[in-house]
């Protein structure tokens, strides 16, 4: 499928606001959710674009960034992936593999936007010489900008390339094991993500929860909103029960006990 | 002194809360967070300071800042209490600003990614996905209203809440209320890990282990599937969710290891081990 001018244009924009949602991670315009979807608008399969998105969202699920950790990008995985299921006519599991090297690749671009806007920051700092609270709106505009166009300049580049037949050739000649392989690796490979939401909570006396939630989901049809509902009931419960939050009753009580003691 | 007392707006404050959406914009390893916290900062030192003192409150704001986006909002406020009551003329010095920042910016990072980072993004992002891989619109338009309604919600009543109560958050800080919400976001949030760890793989290890023809002629196999089922459902993934918390633990990079887990599917795939 070729890319006409006008999606050329809506995807270099859709690429900016997911590259600025990327560093921002306020509005989640980078979540695959988002990013697939609207990419799937442009070129015209919706349903395509949302299911992808989807499928990525469920693999990205605990990338995050903590700290001063990037995690792998998301939002240039997204779109391009996006843009080679949908125009270069690939299954969405290819799309899936895909979207890891291009993870990979983002996130090397991201750090190396992250360094760049040191030099923003320097500039900033010229508003204390001289009071200027406008150099402070510039600077920093500025370098969000230039995390717009890390995502949206490779995705027009590959926008414009895909629809040629040496790719769609390249795209074709992939073998069945390779392809069969990644649906396999792509039915587990969402692990990672909920392996590294655990990590992060570091929370080892709350594992117990982690096993039941897996049993439960084991044994029981439930959906997710239902299963929402029993996990907030399990945390409500566990923080009334707690005697880490309760030491004052437990106190008074130790207290009435050695009353109680000493009558007796 | 006859001047009239300064004093910050309600659009100033709107403002912040609007600037406050763009924190992380110009997120540098320098100083990572310095210049967007500045950046929210620039109503409030435009209405309170002029001429050298001006600079003087750029320069605090710009410096070292880094912690959960969305609980910047409080420490927003309760800053832009004290630059009010600084720049009329209590006796707040510039460290005791930068020292309120920086003792807020730990803890509350600590309560901010498990819930928002741990329990909230993931809860709405697996909803959303769940329902999107159906094809619906529904999945992506419900993450986006679940997560920006809150991130929203509480951005606001941070900025609010911040400003109203000044350098008395920080006794808040200390009391249960922020530790219960985190532990109680916690136990959700790892629960659905849970869940989802079980619902959301699939595997199957179609190596036949035996295959018995039953007296009225039918076939039964037993496959290595089959009998991880009769085990438990699930069993392998939470295995593969275990190496690689371990491997995450460790520092291995997470791309090298979905890079790892594609390489075995391929693997196990063209041998037949996999399907």
């Amino acid at each position: 499928m070729e890319i006409n001018a006008l999606q050329l244009i809506l995807i270099f924009i859709i690429a900016c606001i997911a590259g600025m949602g990327s560093v921002l991670d306020e509005f989640q315009t980078h979540r695959p959710l988002i990013a697939c979807t609207l990419i799937g608008l442009v070129l015209g399969d919706l349903k395509t674009g949302i299911i992808i998105g989807g499928t990525l969202e469920m693999m990205a699920l605990g990338w995050m960034n903590i700290g001063a950790a990037m995690a792998p990008d998301a939002a240039l995985a997204s779109i391009i992936s996006t843009i080679v299921v949908i125009a270069g006519k690939q299954d969405v599991s290819a799309g899936i593999a895909l979207a890891i090297p291009i993870a990979a690749a983002g996130q090397v671009l991201t750090i190396l936007a992250r360094t760049i806007t040191v030099f923003f920051q320097h500039q900033a700092d010229r508003a204390v010489e001289t009071g200027n609270l406008k150099i402070i709106d510039f600077c920093h505009i500025g370098a969000l900008l230039i995390q717009a166009l890390r995502v949206s300049i490779p995705a027009v580049i590959v926008a414009m390339f895909v629809g040629t037949s040496v790719v769609q050739n390249m795209l074709a000649s992939i073998p069945d094991v390779v392809t069969g392989g990644l649906r396999v690796g792509g039915g587990v490979v969402v692990v990672v993500g909920y392996a590294m939401v655990i990590n992060m909570m570091e929370a080892k006396h709350l594992m117990p929860f982690f096993f039941l939630g897996f049993v439960v989901a084991a044994i029981a049809n439930l959906n997710l909103v239902a299963l929402g509902v029993i996990g907030t009931v399990a945390a409500i419960i566990y923080i009334q029960l707690s005697p880490k939050f309760n030491q004052t009753t437990v106190a008074a009580q130790s207290v009435s006990n050695n009353d109680a003691d000493d009558e007796l | 002194m006859s001047k009239d007392l300064k004093k910050l707006t309600k659009s100033d404050l709107n403002s912040m809360f609007i600037r406050s959406n763009f924190h992380q914009g110009s997120w540098n390893y320098e100083r990572m967070q310095a210049l967007g916290y500045c950046f929210a900062m620039v109503p409030i030192i435009k209405r309170l300071y002029t001429g050298d003192e001006r600079k003087e409150a750029i320069k605090r704001h710009l410096e070292f800042f880094n912690t959960q986006p969305f609980v910047t909002a409080p420490i927003l406020g309760v800053t832009a209490a004290m630059e009010e009551q600084k720049a009329n003329g209590a006796a707040i010095d510039d460290g005791a600003i930068n020292g309120i920042k920086i003792g807020l910016m730990g803890p509350l990072a600590g309560v901010g990614d498990p819930i928002f980072w741990g329990t909230l993004r993931p809860v709405a992002a697996a909803l959303g996905a769940s329902i999107a891989l159906t094809g619906s619109i529904l999945g992506p338009i419900l993450f986006f209203l679940i997560f920006n309604a809150i991130r929203l919600g509480i951005r606001w009543w941070g900025v609010t809440y911040g400003y109203s109560k000044g350098t008395t958050i920080v006794a808040d800080m200390a009391g249960g209320r922020l530790q219960k919400l985190t532990e109680g976001a916690s136990i959700l949030g790892l629960f659905i890990m849970g869940a989802l760890v079980n619902r959301w793989t699939s595997i199957n290890v179609p190596l036949v282990v035996s295959t018995i023809t039953k007296a009225d002629g039918t076939v039964e196999i037993t496959t290595v599937q089959t009998i991880l089922n009769s085990l438990l459902p699930g069993l392998l993934p939470l295995l593969l969710t275990f190496a690689c918390m371990k491997l995450l633990k460790n520092k291995v990079n997470a791309v090298w290891i979905i890079f790892g887990i594609f390489i075995l599917g391929i693997v196990g795939y063209g041998l037949g081990i996999l399907a």
